[in-house]
């Protein structure tokens, strides 16, 4: 019970730590902080309208931040997500080009599933080469996801490109009845559900099935693993290739619901956001539900920022950047003895008493 | 054939000598932080930051010198804290690594914004290329000035490593933390100080990428070089001089998409800029085995085991 409190309020007291730096940060330019920090949360969850925006921005953060988790609880550090998002939401706008699909939610589904095999495919090409090569698998996913960039910019602005967009490139648009419409008339289409459905669906995994512990008993303790006969080979590439085809399905649903087409607004480093998501939540699935809520909210206030206070539109990555390293260096606090630590100073605040037997009351 | 050949290589040459110089900074700058037992994946937010505050200190003060000055200490600044959040009871250094390379390209981001329009000095090319009459190879060897520093420092590391007591004790604490507590040495100490000043070198090449090629300030002046570096520190066995070679091996395939333009053939540009990171896997994968420690490792390095 105590350990839980712990991992609950040592993210939460980090990213009140960020909160307030980021007030500070914003104070040496010249900018009021609590004006800052008002439209921060006013941006985020002020009205329905900036609540739509946020759940919206969410529904991928959760998608990529999985992308990273499951990885992690097997024991590697996958960085690329973007790029599988995007090779995700490339494949799902090429489907079309390929096959005639049905014009109702067979269509969606299978541009869906598209996205999930071709980012699942790659993610789990990082984690073999790490299996099978023992190259580092969180350079070797970075370096794919600056791959996959290239290959989607090279198809997009070539083969792919729809004659129609003069100014910026994109593929053909994808047929209105295979969109992902909103949720009841609002603007937060229903990639958020599959989002929340993924992270609940794979925490369950985790916690409760065999094939979920053994992947966390290989990323826990590989020793083990090896003395018990798991498969981690295996298992490690199981975990890749679901966290990768999650970054793709965030990728397909982002073209089957927001953009319509593939085009280069697609690349908007959700997968490097995902990655602060999915650590705050100490990689587990469920609470990265929370978490990408959150920081769909900080991106969905950074344009009220940027309007409203003159803030550079980076503020908000910065914003990310001071969190991740006090989430990073809150660790530290962890397993601190704080009875012990208390004690201690208490002790060391007192004046130094020479043992003397008598004198011991206050004078 | 030979009309074209000719611009081709030049401009291969040229982009080498242009490209490689912020790899050739930045996995130098890396070598030595890796040598001190370890890894530091920030070096991708040192080098967009201290090419913001190289491109900065150039604009307000009017001497390209004075910014490679603010880039080389703001690279140092941001490595510092690299440094002293890893000397954090459990605090991971790779993990460290992603959070810097968010903070430091969002903070580069933020103070850089006003400095997308304007126009800052640029550093003095060296015509080393006077000797020849043909305008293509003068111009291909216009070299960074930086260039001379960069191997300077990498023939300084060689030899500091092999024959001084500072190399001695940083490479001590690479290969084994307890012998070098069993010495009396701060194990922290000797590592905060090398990633320091691996951030320090690291941060010319950010300079080099503001202030002489590409020459200017925008959001996308780095695209993962300062990651490719980290591989290529494990290409090169963690030496100084294979680094160099490393470096412009590099700088050469990422200049095959623009000189690939520079006689007209444009298909395939995106792919051709992909050639670098690709090239990166193939070498990484050749040059590593699973369950072996990469030749020439440190042994202290978490990323190698």
């Amino acid at each position: 019970m105590h350990k839980n409190l712990v991992d609950a309020l040592l993210p939460t007291g980090a990213l009140i730590g960020a909160l307030l730096l980021f007030g500070l940060f914003v104070w040496l330019g010249g900018v009021s902080p609590v004006e800052t920090w008002v439209l921060l949360f006013r941006g985020a969850f002020g009205d329905w309208f900036s609540w739509q925006n946020t759940l919206t921005r969410a529904a991928p953060l959760m998608l990529t931040a999985l992308c990273v988790a499951l990885p992690a609880r097997a024991g590697l550090v996958i960085i690329g997500g973007e790029g599988a998002l995007v090779l995700g939401g490339l494949a799902a706008a090429a489907v079309p080009y390929l096959l005639p699909l049905p014009g109702n939610v067979a269509g969606t589904v299978i541009v869906c599933v598209a996205g999930f095999v071709v980012g699942a495919a790659w993610i789990a090409l990082a984690g073999a080469l790490r299996q099978y090569r023992g190259v580092n698998e969180t350079i070797s996913s970075l370096l794919l996801a600056y791959t996959a960039i290239a290959i989607f910019k090279q198809l997009v602005e070539g083969p792919m490109r729809d004659p129609a967009t003069l100014n910026k490139p994109s593929t053909r648009t994808l047929d209105e009845a295979i969109r992902i419409g909103g949720i009841m008339g609002s603007d937060v289409h229903c990639g958020f559900v599959i989002g929340a459905f993924a992270c609940i669906a794979l925490g369950l995994w985790l916690a409760l099935t065999a094939r979920g512990f053994s992947v966390r008993v290989v990323g826990g303790n590989p020793r083990t693993a090896q003395l018990v006969g798991l498969p981690a080979s295996g298992l490690i590439l199981l975990a890749c290739a679901l966290g990768g085809g999650c970054a793709g399905l965030a990728g397909a649903i982002e073209v089957a619901a927001v953009h319509t087409n593939a085009n280069a607004s697609l690349i908007a480093g959700y997968g490097y956001a995902g990655i602060l998501v999915s650590f705050i939540a100490r990689h587990n699935p469920v609470a990265i539900i929370p978490v990408a809520i959150l920081f769909g909210g900080f991106g969905a206030a950074g344009s009220l920022l940027q309007r409203r206070l003159g803030l550079p539109d980076a503020s908000v990555q910065v914003l990310q950047g001071i969190a991740f390293v006090l989430i990073l260096a809150s660790e530290a606090l962890r397993g601190v003895d704080w009875k012990a630590a208390g004690e201690m100073f208490r002790r060391s605040a007192m004046p130094r008493e020479v043992p003397l037997n008598s004198s011991t009351k206050p004078t | 054939m030979k009309e074209i050949l000719l611009p081709f290589l030049a401009a291969i040459l040229g982009g080498a000598l242009r490209v490689g110089v912020p790899f050739l900074f930045v996995s130098l700058g890396e070598c030595l932080t890796e040598k001190s037992g370890r890894i530091n994946l920030g070096l991708e937010g040192v080098l967009v930051l201290s090419a913001m505050a190289g491109f900065g200190g150039s604009y307000l003060s009017g001497s390209p010198w004075i910014g490679v000055l603010m880039a080389s200490a703001t690279g140092a600044a941001l490595a510092l804290l690299h440094g002293l959040l890893c000397s954090l009871p459990r605090v991971n250094d790779v993990a460290t690594g992603i959070a810097l390379m968010l903070l430091g390209t969002g903070l580069a981001f933020y103070w850089g914004k006003p400095l997308i329009q304007p126009q800052a000095t640029q550093l003095p090319p060296l015509a080393l290329g006077s000797w020849s009459s043909s305008a293509l190879v003068q111009s291909a060897l216009q070299v960074n000035p930086l260039l001379p520093i960069g191997l300077l420092i990498a023939l300084a590391l060689y030899w500091g490593f092999a024959r001084t007591r500072w190399g001695l004790l940083v490479r001590l604490a690479g290969d084994s933390a307890s012998a070098t507590k069993a010495l009396g040495y701060s194990v922290n100490g000797i590592r905060i100080a090398a990633t320091a000043a691996g951030g320090a070198i690291a941060g010319l090449g950010g300079a080099s990428l503001t202030l002489f090629y590409p020459g200017s300030w925008n959001e996308g002046i780095s695209s993962g070089q300062g990651l490719i570096a980290v591989a290529l520190v494990i290409f090169a066995r963690w030496s100084p001089l294979r680094c160099v070679g490393a470096a412009m091996l590099f700088g050469g395939a990422g200049a095959i998409g623009p000189a690939l333009q520079s006689i007209g053939i444009s298909s395939g540009y995106n792919l051709f800029s992909a050639v670098p990171y690709v090239l990166t896997l193939v070498i990484l994968v050749i040059s590593c085995r699973p369950g072996k420690v990469a030749e020439g490792s440190p042994g202290e390095l978490s990323s190698a085991r």
